[in-house]
């Protein structure tokens, strides 16, 4: 019960530590930390964009290594990405700094884009796979070429789903950034382990806020984009509000691609 | 680190040093897991028990939310969209907010994974039901049926195949989650691999991350046979 009460004190003080400028200033400081965290997400979120995004479409078009972007996805899920960051931390990556991504940048970064990948891949494989066959036969027969196949017909039909794994990637890569500081790693994790370690809990409140609401505005940034690109949301008009009409809640056996960190 | 100043004094006293000694530290060392046996043992059942706790509390409520939100649209599209919300808050995060209420305890871990598990779980038992016939529940009431008895013995094994896959993705990300709870001192194997981590101990960060991964697979193993087991009508198809 007591621990309650302590509770509510410290989460003022949280308050008045993340409103406090000294708090944010200097090396190490808060926003040396945010800035190693979105850069990290972001440079993660290019080179996975990048990699998975053309490899999963290319594999949804061609209609074979299904088992492959399943299995990225399965495995993926059972690796915990803790181990991930502290065996590349121990091993030979370990031991960079790596400019403004900080301590064991290049580990962290390796291990993000790690686990970004696998619901980029599987989701852009899935949305291409589950585009309506006779679709696709009919575009063929009225004389387009592959690409303009794959182009006008399967990654229009597809977008709702490539881009709701690309959600999901994002909402990942910002979890694992958090996870880096287990490890020495840079990011905006430090405050709350600094804050376990030195039982200082309004770093550990004020530090886990920060990050829940990063993840939470990331996660925003992501749906408004993922509703830009959807073909369909001028026919579905003022009726589509985005949170039911996402595919992951249509169709849950092809939304297997999350993992959570 | 620096490997002379482990070697120098070691090497020369035990003249062959096992390969968790610091002196070696190697990466795969069948010797580490024998040394280290009762504290693997020790890990690996409270990790076992985090994520079998986490996932029972997660599914009981999922039954629960599901079965009062799946015939009411509105509470549907809320009750989906706040597991999601919460699924998006990283588990660093989650667990230092829960540890204010809950503190350094197993109960901050549980809590805070069974929320996690409700995202999956809860979508997976509404497709699973929404995925039963209307004609054979129409069957089933025109039989006199009761609701509570359509439930049992009508939705239920029709939805499970659905659930239990969700069950299944639930628990492998639960295993790997559990590793995380080491910030609030439960975290199973994730214990020792934080330790590890600190003493850059090579031989314990593999033993215990290869670990998680087995525990993952057996435990998805279990889950597949009982499926089997509870549904033989679906045997030959995926399940």
């Amino acid at each position: 019960m007591d621990a309650g009460g302590g509770g509510v004190n410290e989460f003022g003080e949280a308050i008045s530590f993340l409103l406090d400028p000294a708090s944010w200033e200097g090396t190490n400081g808060l926003w040396d930390q945010l800035t190693q965290q979105v850069l990290l997400t972001l440079t993660a979120l290019v080179v996975v964009l990048v990699v998975g995004l053309p490899l999963g479409l290319w594999l949804g078009h061609r209609g074979r290594g299904g088992t492959f972007a399943i299995n990225v996805s399965n495995i993926g899920r059972a690796i915990p990405v803790f181990a991930v960051l502290g065996l590349l931390s121990l091993g030979p990556l370990g031991t960079d700094t790596l400019g403004p991504y900080g301590r064991a940048g290049l580990a962290t970064l390796v291990a993000l884009i790690l686990f970004g990948l696998p619901p980029v891949i599987t989701n852009a494989y899935v949305g291409v796979r589950e585009v309506d066959p006779e679709i696709v036969e009919a575009a063929r027969g009225t004389g387009m070429s592959e690409w303009q196949v794959f182009r006008s017909v399967e990654l229009p039909l597809a977008s709702r789903l490539v881009a709701n794994g690309v959600r999901l990637a994002v909402v990942q890569l910002w979890a694992t950034a958090t996870i880096a500081a287990l490890v020495a790693g840079p990011g905006l994790g430090n405050t709350i382990t600094y804050g376990f370690s030195n039982g200082d809990y309004q770093y550990v409140i004020g530090g886990a806020i920060l990050v829940a609401v990063g993840a939470l505005v990331l996660e925003g940034l992501a749906a408004l984009a993922e509703r830009r690109v959807d073909p369909m949301r001028r026919v579905r008009g003022s009726r589509h509000d985005g949170l039911v009409q996402t595919p992951q809640f249509d169709a849950p056996s092809t939304d297997t691609a999350a993992t959570r960190s | 680190m620096s490997l002379a100043a482990g070697v120098l004094p070691h090497a020369v006293v035990a003249a062959d040093p096992p390969c968790y000694s610091r002196a070696v530290n190697a990466w795969v060392c069948p010797e580490y897991v024998t040394r280290y046996a009762p504290e693997l043992w020790d890990a690996t059942v409270q990790h076992i028990l985090l994520t079998v706790a986490s996932v029972v509390l997660g599914f009981v409520l999922a039954v629960a939310l599901a079965l009062v939100a799946r015939r009411r649209a509105r509470l549907r599209s809320v009750l989906l969209g706040s597991t999601t919300l919460v699924y998006t808050i990283p588990s660093l995060a989650m667990f230092s907010l829960l540890a204010q209420a809950t503190g350094l305890s197993a109960t901050t871990v549980v809590i805070g994974l069974a929320l996690y598990s409700l995202s999956i779980l809860v979508r997976n038992v509404l497709a699973g039901l929404d995925g039963v016939p209307d004609e054979v529940v129409e069957a089933a009431t025109g039989l006199g049926y009761g609701r509570v008895r359509l439930l049992l013995r009508i939705e239920a094994p029709l939805a499970l195949p659905v659930v239990m896959a969700g069950l299944r993705v639930a628990t492998v990300s639960t295993v790997a989650l559990v590793t995380l709870g080491t910030i609030v001192a439960y975290g199973g194997l994730g214990n020792m691999l934080a330790n590890g981590l600190d003493d850059s101990f090579k031989a314990q960060v593999l033993t215990t991350s290869v670990l998680c991964v087995v525990l993952a697979v057996v435990l998805d193993l279990l889950i597949v046979a009982f499926t089997r087991l509870v549904t033989p009508w679906t045997r030959g198809a995926a399940v």
